[in-house]
């Protein structure tokens, strides 16, 4: 009898349809007020007429490996521009035949990117394992030893370039900018008013002057007969930006160490050195790594504006295939695809970097 | 040698501290050899510089502002041809960097807002849409949506004979965006004087509704009635000027439009671009902002008995906006300076008039040297305002 009463009860209480299942979080998250009800009819119709008719542009009535002439009687996508072009839009004016060396270039940044995500890898083999790596991808792209024909840098082009400015860039801003930070709190007048004009000044100008500085002033300042490389001018102007923009967010990490750190480590007997390298700036990098990481990925993506100087990152390979008269009807599928490539290398680093600060959260 | 003396000196400070140990005195060495380092350096490039510029003969000063440009400006706000100077070239890009950003800055506003509350509303579907563009267009290049934005006013859009007609009288076609204006009519100056007059006495008035608030506790429907005012003023003024109703319709007339207002599809794609990026972020910053505001203050708000908007007016926004105001200003800046890209598809901006300019007298350091004072006078007036407003809004605790 009394088995049969719970079992009454424990069917009496099931929640009303309603509440539960498709129904229920339908009635919840969406039909919650009139309001929302509207808006998600209103929704609901836009993306009705909206996303039928760009599948049917993207996947159904698409091109994928067809010529120009071909896609100009179809009404919907031709994603042919890519795999016609792939070559010269990823390594640009490199040798054709010596394209090889660019791709492995690129699997073994890839690879070290990868293989240094995780923290237990971090040790002096990994240092010794990018160094290797770096020595390798500059022999690969430049090549003139070991049997490799020589390329000169003015034929470097497409993807590798991009990243080439990007992970040098980052790399080498990331000291600089924390060396400027530490300049602009240090206690020295000069030092800090050096540091502060440096910063405000690169923060207030757009990194396009910068650009221009590198491309068309720099050569003036050098002594005649000495050149350099254009790329390496347009590496130096971005590291130089970005570095600015570290300093600014590093700053807001040192601001941040309450007064007692430095005390504690000034009572331990540590000098600036010791107290910087092993007290404070692991706590205050750490408390700004999202704004840190999100300064870079805007790095990531200022190096495409190197087009304006006319190198030929990965962009401007993309556009100067879309000036060919029989691709040029088809830039949206060729910038969606580059577009693409930014987004991935993009919400790698941000996804990195949630799970960089897990890790690195001591509860403090 | 004395043993004992040895024992003596130990411990005790030395009675003079080599001045390479004296904390004071190598601060003072370190930074003279940082300042001289700098200054060798300087000097270096300078003279570098000026050996390098008499020997390619290139002209130095800003001489060349007063002379004849010889070049053309798609489009500017002021009359300009190409007999005029390099300096009313430069104030020709200036004027349209002012345009394309106080332009962009007010829609990016207006849309980055409305999407930041999308990405907070309680409806599921609206929010996670607005999460994937939030996410999306951050981490694509901005220079990459210009490019694709005019590209696609270029190849995709048609020609003006089979232009898109979305809106009667609002035609979109590879040559830019045209549509219909009101005939020109003195009355429209006056609307305009009638709604800066709107604006003195909304000023006015919303002043004397806060002393009178603070006096009396009664509160004054300032938002319905500035409205009001806005519209109302305006209004008036056009029915007593005679209300005209001519509108000046582009009408296709051989391979363009001819009347309404052409707007080029590089301004286009320039402000869209710009707009679509930037509202990314500022949609972030309102969200942050909104939800720095605790959950207890709306509480609390509410069970003194104020009414939802006055819960929004009084309580939240004045505590959201703090948070929110300065990093919109940095983004409105970034938005004015990512505007230098303009030059990269071709609308005549500051730093592209700069570049032709450049180009054509061959004085690079002067034109870079304009373009960098420019952009960090725009930037230091901004930080001006962002210091006063910080100072004014700052928490005062008691």
């Amino acid at each position: 009898m009394e088995k049969a009463d719970i079992k009454q009860i424990e069917t009496e209480v099931k929640p009303p349809v309603a509440s539960k299942g498709v129904v229920g979080w339908a009635r919840a998250n969406l039909f919650n007020t009139w309001f929302n009800s509207i808006l998600t009819l209103v929704t609901l119709f836009v993306l009705w007429k909206t996303v039928p008719p760009f599948f049917r542009w993207a996947i159904v009535d698409s091109l994928w490996f067809s010529t120009g002439e071909a896609c100009r009687g179809t009404e919907g996508a031709c994603w042919s521009v890519i795999p016609a072009n792939i070559r010269f839009i990823l390594f640009g004016f490199f040798p054709y035949q010596l394209q090889w060396r660019p791709l492995l270039a690129m699997v073994i940044l890839v690879v070290l990117l990868f293989y240094s995500r995780d923290r237990r890898h971090w040790n002096n083999s990994l240092v010794y394992a990018w160094v290797a790596g770096l020595f390798a991808m500059g022999l690969l792209m430049k090549g003139g030893i070991l049997g490799l024909v020589e390329v000169e840098s003015t034929q470097w082009g497409g993807l590798p370039l991009t990243l080439m400015l990007s992970v040098f860039g980052l790399a080498a801003a990331y000291p600089l900018g924390v060396v400027l930070a530490l300049g602009r709190q240090s206690k020295m007048p000069a030092v800090k008013a050096l540091c502060v004009v440096y910063i405000e000044m690169i923060r207030g100008v757009p990194l396009i002057t910068l650009l221009f500085m590198s491309s068309i002033v720099f050569p003036l300042f050098l002594p005649e007969g000495v050149t350099v490389n254009v790329i390496l001018r347009a590496q130096v102007a971005i590291i130089m930006f970005t570095a600015a923009y570290i300093a600014e967010v590093v700053r807001g990490g040192l601001q941040g160490m309450s007064k007692g750190q430095y005390e504690a480590a000034e009572s331990l007997g540590l000098n600036y050195y010791q107290t910087m390298r092993l007290v404070i700036l692991p706590q205050a990098l750490k408390i700004v790594i999202p704004p840190t990481v999100s300064q870079l990925i805007s790095a990531l993506k200022d190096t495409s504006l190197v087009v304006i100087i006319a190198l030929y990152d990965l962009l401007k390979t993309t556009q100067s295939v879309l000036s060919d008269p029989s691709w040029m009807a088809f830039s949206s599928e060729a910038y969606i695809f580059v577009a693409l490539i930014y987004f991935f290398c993009c919400y790698f680093m941000s996804s990195y970097s949630r799970r960089l600060e897990k890790e690195l959260d001591t509860g403090l | 040698m004395q043993p004992n003396q040895d024992k003596v000196q130990r411990g005790a400070p030395p009675a003079t501290v080599p001045f390479y140990n004296d904390p004071k005195k190598r601060a003072i060495l370190f930074q003279i050899v940082t300042l001289l380092m700098v200054g060798l350096l300087a000097f270096y490039l300078i003279s570098n510089t000026l050996t390098n510029l008499e020997k390619q003969s290139i002209a130095t000063g800003l001489g060349f502002l007063q002379k004849e440009s010889a070049f053309e400006i798609g489009e500017s706000p002021i009359p300009y041809s190409a007999a005029d100077t390099y300096g009313r070239a430069l104030v020709v890009g200036f004027l349209n960097t002012l345009i394309v950003s106080s332009v962009g800055i007010i829609i990016t506003i207006i849309l980055g807002t409305l999407l930041g509350i999308a990405r907070l509303s309680t409806n599921w579907l609206v929010s996670k849409l607005a999460a994937v563009y939030i996410e999306v267009l951050q981490d694509i290049p901005v220079l990459l949506q210009l490019f694709f934005w005019y590209a696609f006013f270029y190849n995709i859009l048609p020609s003006p004979r089979s232009a898109l007609n979305p809106i009667v009288g609002v035609f979109l076609s590879n040559r830019g965006l045209v549509f219909a204006v009101p005939e020109a009519h003195p009355v429209y100056k006056y609307m305009a004087i009638a709604v800066v007059v709107a604006g003195v006495v909304i000023y006015f008035l919303r002043r004397w509704a806060k002393q009178r608030q603070a006096r009396t506790g009664q509160i004054f429907p300032a938002l319905r009635v500035s409205l009001a005012l806005v519209i109302g003023f305006p209004l008036l003024t056009w029915a007593i000027g005679g209300a005209p109703t001519a509108m000046n319709v582009p009408v296709l007339k051989g391979f363009n439009f001819i009347g309404g207002t052409n707007i080029s599809p590089e301004f286009t794609a320039l402000l869209l671009g710009l707009i679509l990026y930037t509202a990314a972020f500022v949609a972030e910053v309102v969200r942050a902002g909104i939800q720095s505001v605790s959950k207890g203050q709306t509480e609390a708000a509410m069970s003194l008995g104020l009414k939802s908007a006055q819960v929004l007016n009084q309580v939240i926004l004045p505590q959201a906006l703090r948070v929110i105001i300065p990093p919109l200003t940095s983004q409105m800046l970034n938005l004015t300076k990512n505007s230098s890209l303009a030059v990269a598809i071709g609308y005549p901006d500051f730093v592209s008039v700069a570049g032709t300019t450049i180009n054509q007298t061959g004085q690079a350091i002067e034109g870079v040297a304009l373009m960098m004072v420019v952009y960090l006078t725009l930037s230091l007036l901004t930080s001006a305002f962002m210091n006063w407003y910080n100072k004014k809004t700052a928490l005062v605790e008691r």
